[in-house]
């Protein structure tokens, strides 16, 4: 099955001069959900702005469902349901008419059952005749997912539809989320929250100062930069780290009672059996043991400024940016 | 051509109007009320008939006229300007509906909502002057021609402006003046020679003096003129609202 969407080599310079986006390339496969992940800034926004015809591209070729966006733009956007970042709707509309009017501008026919059953997954049919200024602020998201769902798109932009949000509600959107891919809907959602896409996602990108540094699926991404973190609880307190020890990633704690092993998953060897087999040696007897995955915060955080300095040492190569960060990496 | 959006956006600006359909004609008719009583009835006694027309009938036309172009620009300009206040213009951008959709569903409401306005102040007239319409049909043509000019001048200032005050600013300093200086109240033959020839600057008064033909058979410039000056504008206006969503200006990035 060809993907949904086809990004190629897609740039943006503003008039200011900012590079919003540098030579970005990416294709999205049917159902899926991707993640981009980036600091503020990154590009998120402005790559699905470009997609969705809110930004114009100074460079480069999108297409969506085989239809390029700036020849093609009317079959391209047919395609596409957008929920933008901030809340935007019109305070005194009733909640079906403005999901009615959505429907209306991409020319679809009226379909009141759909609209209705768009309304009642998002809990909202119970709202439908209260105008959006009486809306939480839950609820007026769920009512920009509804319009953007109204001609039943077959892919769905959400920027940052968390942003902002308690952690119910969060909750309840992420599953929102799931329902919508349940539905065959292919999600693109632009986020700072680590969880939320690690939560999410199939797969992950990660974008900064309009790069898109990788695009991995979200457990290889885990797996392959994750850190964990190994913590054994031990019979006596220890008076201090043996000299040996030192410099392998052990720390003691808690009065000496718990030592730490960080250790890096993607090592040939992590160094766990040899650590036990050296307590054993030692007679440190162990009362407990346990493991910790590094969070997606710590993996995007080390991620962004170690690809930051290797952006910055092969820029004047004039190689292809992402080629030359592995290739650095290959070397580092 | 999205024909579905433009009933969209049409019958969305047409919701908006039926939500406060009491301000929406209130306001103009008590307007116009009150010109017929101060000009009409007030002043209008001591003011011989013009051009044969009794000077209450005479005025009608410019009134009309006064609350067309008044209504026209800030019924479009409101309309596009409100969604790009409140953020939902991303809905229109983001739509498989070009220029031509977009302006048609904006300018079709607010030009139908002039007219609208403008045929009830005509019914109010009625009850305070006598009057025959000598050229019916070039008389709505010229009302929903003249709505229709305006009506996209005014979505132009909506794209335009920035803020709420600018917003009022033309309406306000361009289009009301330009009203009353392009003989709402008058006949530019009244006017002194030099004066009459910088009247015939105004583009209004093409417009009025046309409306008035239409009415009484009684111009100040020919009517080809009068209808070639609403065409003029229309087109040229077409072309700039065009050139800005070709072009994004204050739309896009």
């Amino acid at each position: 099955m060809p993907p949904i969407i086809e990004i190629d080599h897609l740039s943006k310079q503003y008039g200011s001069g900012t590079r919003a986006l540098d030579d970005v390339s990416l294709t999205i496969d049917e159902g899926e959900i991707i993640a981009l992940l980036g600091p503020n800034g990154a590009g998120k926004t402005t790559l699905i702005s470009i997609i969705c015809g809110l930004v114009v591209p100074t460079g480069g070729t999108v297409r969506v469902g085989g239809h390029d966006i700036r020849t093609d733009w009317r079959a391209a956007r047919k395609l596409i349901g957008l929920v933008p970042q901030e809340i935007a709707l019109e305070p005194f509309e009733k909640v079906i008419n403005a999901v009615r009017f959505t429907r209306g501008l991409y020319g679809a026919a009226p379909d009141e059952a759909y609209l209705e059953q768009v309304l009642r997954s998002l809990a909202l049919w119970d709202k439908r005749d209260a105008r959006c200024r009486e809306l939480s602020g839950g609820m007026k998201r769920r009512v920009l997912i509804a319009k953007a769902l109204s001609h039943r798109p077959r892919v769905l932009f959400l920027d940052e539809p968390t942003a902002g949000v308690d952690v119910h509600l969060r909750r309840e959107m992420w599953q929102v989320v799931r329902d919508l891919r349940a539905s065959g809907v292919t999600i693109i959602l632009t986020t700072h929250y680590l969880e939320e896409a690690e939560d999410m996602a199939d797969r992950i990108g990660v974008i900064n100062k309009g790069r898109l540094l990788l695009v991995r699926p979200t457990a290889d991404l885990m797996g392959e930069f994750g850190r964990k973190q190994l913590t054994i609880e031990l019979d006596a307190p220890l008076q201090h780290l043996p000299e040996d020890w030192a410099a392998t990633g052990l720390s003691l704690s808690d009065g000496g009672r718990v030592l730490t092993y960080d250790y890096d998953t993607r090592a040939e060897r992590t160094g766990i059996g040899r650590l036990l087999a050296d307590l054993n040696a030692r007679g440190l007897g162990v009362r407990d043991v346990a493991t910790k995955q590094t969070s997606l915060e710590e993996v995007f955080i080390s991620l962004v400024s170690d690809r930051a300095e290797v952006t910055a040492d092969v820029e004047p190569s004039g190689a292809d940016p992402q080629e030359a960060i592995i290739a650095a990496e290959g070397r580092a | 051509m999205n024909w579905g959006a433009v009933r969209a956006i049409f019958n969305h600006e047409m919701a908006r109007f039926f939500r406060t359909i009491t301000q929406s004609l209130a306001s103009p008719v008590i307007s116009t009320v009150l010109y017929f009583v101060v000009f009409g009835a007030a002043i209008g006694g001591r003011i011989q008939a013009v051009e044969g027309v009794a000077y209450g009938a005479f005025i009608v036309p410019g009134l009309m006229m006064l609350t067309v172009l008044q209504q026209s620009v800030s019924n479009a300009s409101f309309g596009i300007y409100f969604p790009k206040f409140s953020g939902t213009v991303y809905e229109l951008l983001v739509a498989p509906a070009g220029w031509a959709e977009v302006t048609l569903g904006f300018v079709g409401a607010a030009a139908f909502k002039a007219v609208i306005i403008a045929l009830i102040i005509l019914l109010t007239s009625f009850f305070f002057v006598g009057m025959h319409i000598v050229h019916p049909l070039w008389m709505l043509s010229f009302l929903i021609l003249t709505a229709v000019g305006f009506s996209l001048l005014g979505f132009i200032i909506g794209l335009w402006a920035k803020n709420f005050e600018q917003l009022q600013v033309v309406p306000m300093m361009v289009i009301t003046p330009l009203v009353f200086l392009g003989g709402a109240f008058y006949s530019a033959s009244m006017l002194p020679p030099f004066w009459e020839q910088v009247a015939k600057l105004n583009p209004v008064l093409y417009l009025i003096s046309g409306f008035r033909w239409s009415f009484f058979d009684i111009a100040d410039v020919p009517v080809g003129v009068s209808l070639i000056a609403v065409a003029l504008m229309i087109v040229v206006l077409l072309a700039v609202i065009r050139w800005i969503f070709l072009t994004g200006w204050r739309l896009r990035e």
